[in-house]
């Protein structure tokens, strides 16, 4: 009964997944010039809306040979969307884009080779968490190594911009490299010459993509996303220096040691290198604290309480802030940021805006007090002061403002801040001193939650009010067998969301009772301990 | 003329007769404009149909060498009155606009045209922004084509088919006194594809001709008694000469198969995916040779009841593939049916879903459900499987744990605002006065300016329409301890909300605040110029201010921000407005250019500055790593594309840092929000001057001597004392 011949003629289903911006367009433009010039029938479709404005879009291209089409009699009629299951080629020009390519079933391990850069262009959502919200990418890796007949990772955006160029040309040079498509090389280099924009950037861009995609091995490694911990230095140059570095190699456990130079290096540049031994000192007291509370099999205590006690200790103040903004080895890194040639000058201009705690912090303790008491003086500050102030550290001027401020560290220890600092971290840790010997665990969870502290003026109140009410929370978590998991747990809510309601509504829901606000639960003795 | 330039495209235009043209859908449909004869082009720029616009826009010398007429309407209802010189004259005019919303718009004048009739043939070219990458809510023009009884094209989508729609369509409006109405999909606006040109015609009949000799007829105005005449007109002349034309010219098309007691009746539109269906299901190859017979629908309304019957008499079993809802195709086909007695039975929306977009493997299940029940040998493996491509697994990946956890990972990844967006800071002043003042009753309007309602700003309540802003807070003025708030772009601003919303402000003493964002184009449409724009160009009068017209209509207080990136003044501006005591609207006029287009303009002039050796400054701001903690507040209160982050590299810092990457423009939001929310002094600008002159570089040696010196004296003293 057929009356109708089916003839043969497969086409090349292709998607490109990208963000508006990024190309995705030019990418497809170029394949189906490619491919009409060496004779081919070339569609390409995309639905880019708004989503030119940096939002996820998806081109899908079919490619067919012409001859096909002169075999069959007809054009093709060829698909404008592309199919799950159904995809030969898909090319990712950001790691997500191609997990997102996954869930929508583009990629199939019997036919799909996918090509995805692992570059990394970070969503609001993970960038606006007040922790770390950036998404686990061997996640995506993991699921290409399932999903795809043939995997191909490489930073493409890294070798785009290594070439002066833009990433669709790194991602075709990877289609050629890969043999994805049945084109010659020179196919793809003609089609970038004749586009006529950029070419030798593009060639060279195109030429590093077709590199990593033609040596790429069979096994895609997992993407490296430990933080290397800081070498402990055979010898100190200064003899004060070596005596904590020997003090640090002899006290302490080994695993706790990449931390206390990290914490030493960042207290002697904050202050000095008695202020350093200061924070030894410290320590030692805590290792012992760790020691007797059974914690000598991995020192967790230590390591926490290295790295939590040097950053409570190193404040961002005034003085610390102007210190580094003067820097000489910041007016190299600025340049080098801005990609500055030898031939241009670079001038920076800083964003200081002093507040009534600012200025009174920096005053000696007492005066600090006083004035910070003294309405005509806050009201004065406030009117006169406290204004975004503008201030270029590459002039003369602008730069010994910042430089005399960053001086004054020698007075450091007397001012107001470093009192309350100071006082703070007192109380901290004679809470983590207290708890260590009941619940170690919940002792180190005390300690992770400095974490917590950060940022500046408003930023860094929420933060501190945060803390305080997680502080009250593990007092009243002492004693219960998930005390530290579940400070763990109100910890991780804490650095959810800006406005603190995840962990609201963990603190109403994990502690028994209402949670009762911090003024009404601290008792005396805590602040004197 | 807006900033980016249209000349390659303008040159498709001007391909001569019999060669072949190859580029995107809406481009083809402007070449067969001109192809027509057309006398009149108007419209209002939106996607999908942009494109259309941007290139008659540039392409004024070719335009005035035919003699074509082309207009940037002040919206779709103008657009659509504009058509208005096709009813007593025979000249051929053809509007566009984004549809259903551009339809809704000019939905009165469209009805006043179809009642009258038109002796011109006149082609109304409708974006169809439905299914992936719309902006718009999920409806029909389909609707619109039978209320006001104009004809609806949707051909299939290849661009011969599309152009010979286009010339077709003028020729059913002419033939049967009615305005035609041609659906482009947006994959049809976007695909591309090729097609032999014909030449480029003169309007056979010009506007001028019609100004010297002017002609009236009371019978074609909509007034009693002729408007009750045209209802009867409708039905007993243009539509029977329109089902007259259209089965005569055969402007649907029928496809033979082999299993011919079954058959697929298709929206022309969806033929294209509905040969992949096929394909996948082994019933068809990739050249449109299909086992199952189809009949396509290039006209969608009206429903040609002989051909449908024709189709369907000798058939057992036909599938209507009719995308979105209502169902209006498969009603009609039932009531048709049902009335000739024909007991072919009719499958639809039963096998196929009522709602949400008809992607290929929707239709396949849908066409694979509708043969299992009416014709499973049809689903057994063909005797002959001459071409049989690789088959998709019967279960997508999508299920595999694996790809399943994908979720926890895989970010949502919505548009948003671009890089340096002037609209951003206004958006970060009104979080700052939320923070101070609380949270406000906030109408949005359509525009980029939309964008607020996503993370990180979270801003705004509903948005009813295009220049709608103001106007869809008119309920909320009564007394209470919080006034509203309402955002519209100058784009809508122009379009409609000067009298909608500031007009209807001023006279209904509405006491709430007015935002008019104007960023000199309608950025969201491609950047197209508005009145008030800025650029001169050659072709329109612009350089109008909002300001003027907003005083002209009386507002009494009225904020004009000349820099929107000064966050602190537009906060107090938003703080004033909210708590005066003065009594009307309240409206602020918030301006900067529109970034994207600002860099098109500014970017080539400063490159050919720098190679000629002059002294320019290029702005770019950076964050200091070690002074960022890393508490992200300033991405909270920005989501600028360039604000991103990077490792610390300080092992005691475990949270990523605050970073500027090399896209940034400069355009100095950061540093103003992190001054006006005292966030924090991470942030620095970066001036770097090319090509410095001898004063700068004397004065640079001067500071570099004095500052080097200290800071190699302070370095010295660290490296003494490091670890």
């Amino acid at each position: 009964m057929n009356r109708i011949t089916l003839h043969p003629g497969t086409p090349i289903r292709i998607a490109i997944l990208a963000m508006g911006g990024q190309g995705g367009g030019v990418l497809a433009d170029w394949i189906v010039e490619m491919a009409e010039r060496a004779g081919w029938w070339a569609q390409t479709s995309s639905v880019p809306g708004v989503a030119q404005r940096t939002g996820a879009t998806v081109y899908y291209l079919e490619l067919l040979p012409e001859s096909a089409a002169q075999a069959a009699g007809r054009s093709p009629v060829l698909a404008m969307m592309p199919t799950p299951g159904d995809v030969d080629l898909v090319v990712a020009a950001e790691l997500m884009e191609a997990g997102r390519a996954m869930q929508r079933g583009l990629v199939t391990p019997d036919r799909t080779t996918l090509i995805t850069s692992t570059h990394r262009s970070y969503a609001v959502a993970e960038k606006a968490a007040p922790g770390n919200g950036i998404a686990d990418p061997n996640k995506v890796v993991d699921a290409g190594r399932a999903a795809a007949k043939r995997l191909l990772c490489f930073d493409l955006q890294q070798m785009a911009e290594r070439a002066g160029s833009v990433i669709s040309a790194s991602l075709f040079g990877a289609i050629a490299g890969a043999n994805a498509l049945p084109f010659a090389r020179t196919a793809f280099e003609q089609t970038i010459r004749e586009g006529g924009v950029g070419v030798e950037a593009s060639l060279r861009a195109f030429a590093f993509g077709f590199d990593a995609a033609a040596q790429a091995p069979a096994d895609v490694a997992p993407i490296d996303t430990s933080r290397p911990p800081p070498q402990v230095p055979e010898r100190a140059a200064n003899p004060q220096a070596q005596a904590l570095l020997d003090a640090v190699t002899r006290d302490f456990p080994a695993v706790a040691q990449p931390m206390l130079i990290a914490g030493l290096r960042r207290l002697i540049d904050f202050q000095d290198i008695a202020y350093a031994a200061e924070y030894l000192r410290t320590l030692g007291t805590l290792r012992e604290l760790d020691e007797r509370s059974g914690g000598a099999n991995d020192w967790a205590l230590t390591r926490a309480a290295a790295r939590h006690v040097a950053v409570a200790m190193s404040y961002d103040d005034v003085i610390r802030v102007a210190d580094l903004k003067t820097r000489g080895s910041r007016f190299a890194r600025v340049r080098d940021e801005v990609g500055a040639k030898p031939d241009q000058l670079v001038y920076t201009t800083e964003f200081m805006h002093p507040r009534l705690e600012e200025i009174c912090g920096a005053l000696p303790a007492g005066l600090g007090r006083q004035l910070e008491r003294s309405k005509a003086f806050s009201s004065f500050v406030r009117r006169h002061v406290e204004k975004g102030r503008r201030v270029r550290s590459g002039t003369l001027m602008g730069f010994l403002a910042l430089y005399c401020a960053a001086g004054m560290r020698r007075f450091r220890r007397g001012t107001l801040r470093h009192q309350v600092e100071t006082a703070h971290l007192r109380d901290w840790l004679a809470r983590a001193t207290r708890i260590a010997p009941a619940d170690y665990a919940l002792a180190v969870e005390v300690l992770e939650c400095r974490r917590l502290i950060k940022g500046y003026s408003g930023t860094h109140d929420r933060g501190d009010r945060r803390f305080t009410h997680l502080m009250d929370a593990a007092d009243q978590l002492l004693g219960r067998a998930d005390a530290a998991a579940t400070l763990h747990r109100l910890r991780e809510a804490a650095l959810a969301d800006e406005e603190g309601q995840a962990l609201d509504a963990q603190l109403a829901g994990l502690l028994r009772g209402p949670f009762t606000p911090l003024e009404e639960t601290r008792r005396p003795g805590y602040a004197a301990a | 003329m807006a900033e980016r330039s249209f000349k390659k495209e303008v040159g498709q235009l001007r391909i001569p007769a019999g060669e072949e043209f190859r580029g995107e859908g809406i481009l083809a449909v402007t070449k067969a404009l001109l192809q027509s004869g057309v006398g009149y082009v108007a419209g209002y720029q939106g996607s999908p149909i942009s494109h259309l616009m941007d290139v008659l826009a540039d392409a004024k010398d070719i335009l005035d060498e035919l003699g074509v007429h082309f207009e940037a309407s002040a919206s779709e209802a103008t657009a659509a009155a504009t058509l208005a010189a096709s009813v007593m004259y025979p000249i051929r005019g053809a509007v566009t606009w984004k549809s259903t919303v551009g339809t809704n718009v000019a939905s009165d004048a469209l009805a006043n045209l179809a009642s009258g009739g038109v002796i011109g043939g006149t082609l109304v070219i409708i974006g169809e922004d439905y299914g992936e990458g719309s902006s718009i809510m999920q409806e029909r023009s389909h609707a619109f084509a039978m209320k006001s009884q104009m004809w609806l094209l949707d051909p299939r989508p290849n661009l011969e088919s599309i152009v010979q729609a286009v010339e077709d369509g003028f020729e059913l409006s002419e033939a049967s006194n009615t305005p035609v109405m041609l659906q482009m999909r947006i994959r049809s606006c976007h695909v591309h594809g090729r097609f032999i040109t014909r030449e480029n015609r003169r309007p056979a009949f010009t506007l001028a001709e019609a100004l010297e000799h002017p002609k009236r007829d009371v019978g074609r105005i909509v007034l009693p008694p002729a408007s009750f005449t045209h209802e009867h007109e409708k039905v007993r002349e243009r539509w029977p000469a329109a089902v007259k034309f259209i089965r005569e010219r055969k402007l649907n098309e029928f496809f033979d198969g082999d299993f011919s007691d079954i058959g697929l009746i298709l929206q022309g539109g969806l033929y294209n995916g509905v040969i992949r269906a096929l394909q996948l299901l082994g019933l068809a190859d990739s050249f449109g040779n299909t086992r199952i017979p189809l009949y396509v629908m290039n006209v969608t309304y009206p429903v040609i009841d002989a051909e449908v019957l024709e189709f369907c008499e000798t058939r057992r079993a036909v599938l209507l593939i009719e995308e979105g809802q209502p169902d209006f195709i498969e009603q009609n086909l039932h009531a048709i049916l049902r009335r000739a007695g024909c007991a072919t039975a009719l499958a639809g929306k039963d096998v196929l879903p009522m709602a949400g977009e008809y992607t290929t493997e929707v239709m396949r299940d849908g066409i694979q459900a509708f043969l299992a029940a009416h014709a499973p040998h049809a689903l057994a493996p063909a005797p002959t499987a001459v071409a049989s491509p690789p088959q998709p697994a019967a279960v997508p990946l999508r299920f595999h744990p694996k790809i399943a956890a994908l979720a926890t990972v895989v970010p949502a990844r919505p548009a948003g605002f671009c890089t340096g967006c002037p609209e951003r800071p206004i958006f970060a002043a009104m979080k700052l006065v939320e923070a101070d003042l609380g949270e406000h009753h906030i109408s949005c309007d359509i525009g980029c300016h939309l964008f607020s309602i996503l993370p990180p700003f979270n801003l705004g309540a509903t948005t009813m329409g295009y220049g709608l802003g103001a106007a869809s807070s008119a309920a909320f003025n009564v007394k209470g301890g919080r006034r509203s708030i309402s955002v519209m772009g100058d784009g809508g601003f122009w379009h409609n909300g000067l009298t909608s919303g500031i007009g209807n402000a001023v006279f209904n003493k509405y006491d709430g605040v007015i935002v008019i964002v104007d960023n000199f184009y309608a950025s969201a449409t491609g950047g197209q110029d508005v009145l008030s724009s800025r650029a001169d160009n050659p072709n329109r009068a612009t350089n109008n201010p909002i300001e003027a017209a907003v005083r002209g209509v009386g507002v009494k207080w009225l904020r004009v921000i000349d820099r929107t990136y000064d966050v602190a003044r537009l906060r107090d501006a938003l703080e004033e407005a909210l708590t005066t005591p003065e009594p009307g609207p309240k409206v602020i006029i918030a301006q900067s250019e529109c970034m994207l287009n600002r860099q098109r303009r500014v970017k080539p002039l400063f490159n050919s500055a720098v190679k000629a050796g002059e002294r320019v400054v290029k702005e770019r701001f950076g964050v200091d790593a070690d002074v960022c903690s890393g508490d992200h507040a300033c991405i909270r209160l920005s989501g600028c594309p360039s604000l991103t982050l990077k490792d610390s590299g300080d092992p005691l810092k475990e949270d990523p840092v605050a970073h500027v990457d090399s896209s940034c423009v400069g355009c100095g939001n950061c540093g103003e929000v992190a001054d006006a929310a005292v966030l924090c002094p991470s942030f620095y600008r970066a001036d770097i001057i090319h090509n410095p002159t001898r004063r700068d570089r004397l004065l640079a040696r001067v500071r570099g001597a004095a500052i080097g010196f200290l800071q190699r004296r302070r370095a010295a003293r660290l490296a003494r004392c490091a670890l």
